[in-house]
């Protein structure tokens, strides 16, 4: 696996334990010039002999929304979950062909998980908050980075919750346990303890499906406003959402492999919200946009 | 005919009706009560049998039964049991520092690394192996092992309940441990979180009640043991604060002692240590009760 490094920036460092990649070479276009996050090529995710998920290749861009769609079981989270390791929970979970972050292959034998999830975070379908308190939620991950000033944490919390938009609603209950408050507010929490360690990417899988419509609105409103500062991918069986909220979309489905009789998700297609909606290139994209099958 | 007939006036009837599923669900109540008591009975027949017998001795000349010492010669009457009691808080206090932690690592080990592999089966197989030893074996074998070598002690003692309690610990601790939901875990990993990390900071503190009350049930059992303690602690009448040196002694193993003599005086102590380690356990299951419903309510 040859790293592929940026054209205005020296190749990176031999990773040992910590990730370490160029700093940003350009500012980012309008156009097709955002800098390349995610690299994937041929992409294939097998849980023991099941073939999840093949060839996937694609580019996620640095600061912008990518959504994944498709039908139920088509490998959007499995896809998802590659990117930040998440993988390496279950056991007899393999993954073949590369997956590139920066130009350093997520699975190398010298990257560790733990790092990749410092650099990209995830944000779960059904909130998760810590039964602790809604302070050491937030605290958690940069606790376990090192960070003891509580000075420091404080602010860090505040800054947190002010970027996803809970602040005012929890100032004054920092304190209580995190199990204490709405469904959509513990999701947005759970944002904000995402945001708190500062990743460059945010993974969400299908974070507003638990939620109810006024929540899931606080969240893509997030979302906007949080794409400024991270690239974020979000996976949703929500079609509207993803036109609403993404600049680029992907669409996978799932093929029936008649040789061993094994349902397997394949990547269909890959561009522009706005052209993926509006004009999509493959037949069977048009057909799922349209509504001629789930 | 086009206009509605009006129905002929029948009452409505909602009250209940005599009828074979009103009569099963009563009988089922009765049932239920009568098990109850069936259960209920010999406990509190326990209770007031022990609190009848006992509290006249452990209270006469309050707090002497609880301060003085043994007699040497048992057939004397009169207070105490006061070594006892000290040995009793020893003997299972060791134990509970030897039990618990290496319980509660043994339980994260099984449960979070080992899982599946051949060791963690094989230790899953030899914790259970092992709470099916009788507790007179396990005392024999600490008799063997330690006390013939070092003497009789109240760390030889402290042993055998440890060896008592060891699989009930690693059994509860494991069954909290996969209460615990995935989706914490996931979460702290998702942060960055190293295993140990996440084990430390998320999936013990989120199982602590629960491991403590499968503990304190443990250690309530262990205070109650006397078969084990026969062979490692001799018998003692003096106080002897010393956890490694000199024979001790226990209320349990005293109960037995003085129950078996066919003296008054004797007897009456008995009653009154069966009295105290009534107590003791209770005071014990208490604390553990008020301790896991504050960390509940923290939550």
């Amino acid at each position: 696996m040859n790293p592929a490094p940026a054209p205005a920036a020296s190749p990176p460092a031999p990773v040992r334990s910590r990730l370490s990649f160029p700093t940003d070479p350009a500012p980012v276009r309008a156009t097709d010039a955002a800098p390349v996050v995610f690299d994937l090529q041929a992409l294939e995710v097998y849980y023991g002999s099941f073939r999840a998920v093949r060839d996937v290749t694609m580019q996620i861009r640095k600061n912008e929304i990518t959504a994944f769609i498709g039908p139920s079981g088509c490998g959007k989270t499995t896809v998802l979950r590659c990117l930040n390791r998440m993988h390496d929970v279950i056991p007899g979970a393999r993954v073949r062909g590369t997956a590139m972050y920066h130009g350093i292959d997520l699975y190398g034998p010298d990257v560790s998980a733990t790092e990749v999830r410092r650099h990209v975070g995830m944000v779960f379908q059904k909130p998760n908050p810590f039964p602790k308190s809604i302070y050491d939620n937030i605290a958690f991950g940069p606790r376990v980075n090192g960070v003891k000033d509580k000075k420091r944490l404080d602010e860090i919390v505040e800054k947190s919750l002010r970027g996803a938009a809970l602040w005012d609603e929890v100032k004054d209950r920092l304190q209580h346990s995190a199990l204490g408050i709405s469904g959509g507010q513990q999701q947005r929490l759970c944002i904000a303890r995402t945001i708190a360690v500062e990743p460059e990417v945010v993974l969400m899988d299908e974070p507003c499906s638990a939620l109810d419509p006024i929540a899931t609105t606080r969240i893509e409103d997030l979302m906007r406003e949080l794409k400024s500062r991270f690239t974020i991918v979000i996976v949703t069986h929500n079609m509207q959402q993803a036109a609403r909220v993404s600049d680029r979309t992907a669409f996978f489905t799932v093929e029936l492999d008649s040789a061993n009789d094994q349902r397997t998700g394949i990547l269909v297609e890959y561009d522009r919200t706005s052209k993926m909606f509006a004009n999509p290139s493959d037949e069977r994209t048009e057909n799922y946009m349209t509504g001629r099958f789930g | 005919m086009t206009g509605m007939e009006p129905t002929p006036a029948t009452a409505l009837d909602l009250s209940a009706r005599l009828s074979w599923r009103v009569a099963k669900n009563a009988l089922m109540t009765a049932l239920m009560v009568l098990a109850f008591l069936v259960v209920a009975v010999p406990l509190v027949a326990i209770l007031w049998s022990v609190i009848g017998k006992g509290m006249s001795t452990a209270f006469a000349g309050f707090p002497d039964f609880f301060i003085k010492e043994i007699p040497v010669v048992s057939r004397r009457p009169g207070p105490g049991m006061g070594p006892a009691i000290l040995g009793t808080l020893m003997v299972t206090g060791a134990a509970t520092l030897l039990a618990v932690p290496i319980g509660i690592l043994g339980a994260v080990y099984l449960h979070e690394y080992g899982v599946t592999s051949k060791f963690a089966r094989l230790v899953r197989f030899m914790a259970m192996v092992m709470t099916g030893v009788p507790s007179i074996v396990m005392g024999l074998f600490v008799y063997i092992v330690w006390t013939l070598r070092t003497g009789y002690s109240a760390f030889g003692g402290a042993l055998a309940l440890a060896c008592l309690m060891l699989p009930v610990v690693i059994g509860s601790t494991e069954q909290m441990l996969k209460l615990v939901p995935a989706h914490l875990r996931e979460a702290a990993y998702a942060l960055g979180a190293s295993k140990s990390r996440t084990i430390m900071t998320v999936v013990l503190p989120a199982a602590l009640p629960g491991i403590v009350s499968g503990s304190l049930l443990a250690i309530a059992r262990a205070a109650g043991e006397t078969a084990p303690l026969l062979f490692a602690l001799g018998a003692a009448t003096a106080y002897n604060p010393h956890l490694f040196d000199g024979a001790s002694t226990a209320l349990s193993v005293q109960i037995f002692a003085n129950a078996n003599t066919s003296f008054v005086g004797s007897q009456e102590r008995a009653w009154g240590a069966a009295l105290t380690l009534v107590f003791l356990t209770f005071f014990i299951t208490l604390v553990a009760r008020i301790f896991t419903s504050r960390l509940a309510l923290k939550r």
